[in-house]
């Protein structure tokens, strides 16, 4: 997961718990996406308990970011091409 | 560095054909417990002839190897990440797993290997909250739950009840 720390992100939530990172996300982004565990996301995999959420706002992403040591982040990093892509799932946003 | 880049170098080697596999995903190091049951069960499951890779992270690598320098109990490490990266990506299949949980992010990656993967999964949980964990963990696995920190001697009973190693007096 090295990959995703020498991104430039900014940490929305950290050293919470998996629940409360996914409240976050469904509370205050009304398009987001569900996805697996293990969604490939910058070179990195989503580790969580199912439903796992991205919120999406502009062109940033919002996901949950886990360590074994310091529970879960929820991070915010500019990428429109992630955003595209998971327009471009199968799965449709749900809505609040 | 280099003895550990050594040794997870192993883990490329080929299995024997029919050789059955463990693979034990250890969480952060902080719970005493945690270290003393995973080098008793890798050394319990090689003496049953499974071949046992155990992984961590970083600070769980240098434990084991400190702790069982001659690697009598643990043969084979490797990171956490690479080993949940080969689980997620199908690359290796094997016929055990077992997870080590003691906080949230335990649950969450047992969870994903739940998802990904359809081998055993063995869920220890552990620990001051390991009740409450335990309610998190709803999908399919086997789960020892022990309130567990610093004495491992109940933890490692269910363990053996499970694991079919009650009767013995190793």
């Amino acid at each position: 997961m090295g990959c995703i720390e020498e991104l430039k992100y900014e940490t929305v939530l950290s050293q919470a718990s998996f629940k409360e990172c996914r409240d976050y996300v469904k509370e205050h982004f009304t398009e987001h996406y569900e996805v697996e565990p293990g969604y490939r996301i910058f070179e990195s995999y989503i580790i969580g308990l199912p439903p796992i959420f991205i919120g999406v706002e502009g062109n940033a992403v919002f996901f949950p970011y886990t360590k074994p040591c310091h529970g879960t982040f929820l991070l915010r990093i500019e990428s429109p091409e992630e955003v595209e892509r998971l327009r471009k799932m199968k799965k449709k946003p749900k809505k609040r | 560095m280099g003895w550990v880049q050594g040794v997870v170098k192993m883990e490329q080697e080929s299995t024997k054909q029919g050789e059955k596999t463990a693979l034990l995903l250890l969480g952060c190091p902080e719970v005493p417990v945690q270290m003393g049951i995973a080098l008793y069960l890798a050394g319990r499951l090689e003496k049953d002839g499974i071949r046992v890779t155990v992984a961590g992270n970083p600070s769980v690598i240098q434990l084991s190897r400190v702790s069982d320098p001659e690697q009598h109990y643990v043969k084979r490490v490797m990171n956490l990440e690479k080993a949940m990266a080969d689980l997620i990506e199908g690359r290796v299949h094997p016929d055990l797993v077992v997870a080590f949980a003691h906080n949230d992010a335990g649950i969450s990656y047992a969870a994903t290997v739940r998802h990904v993967s359809p081998s055993r999964l063995c869920l220890i949980i552990f620990g001051r909250e390991a009740e409450e964990l335990a309610k998190l963990a709803e999908f399919d696995c086997e789960k020892i739950v022990e309130r567990a920190v610093h004495n491992p001697s109940q933890l490692k009973r269910k363990i053996d009840e499970v694991f079919g190693w009650a009767a013995s007096r190793s």
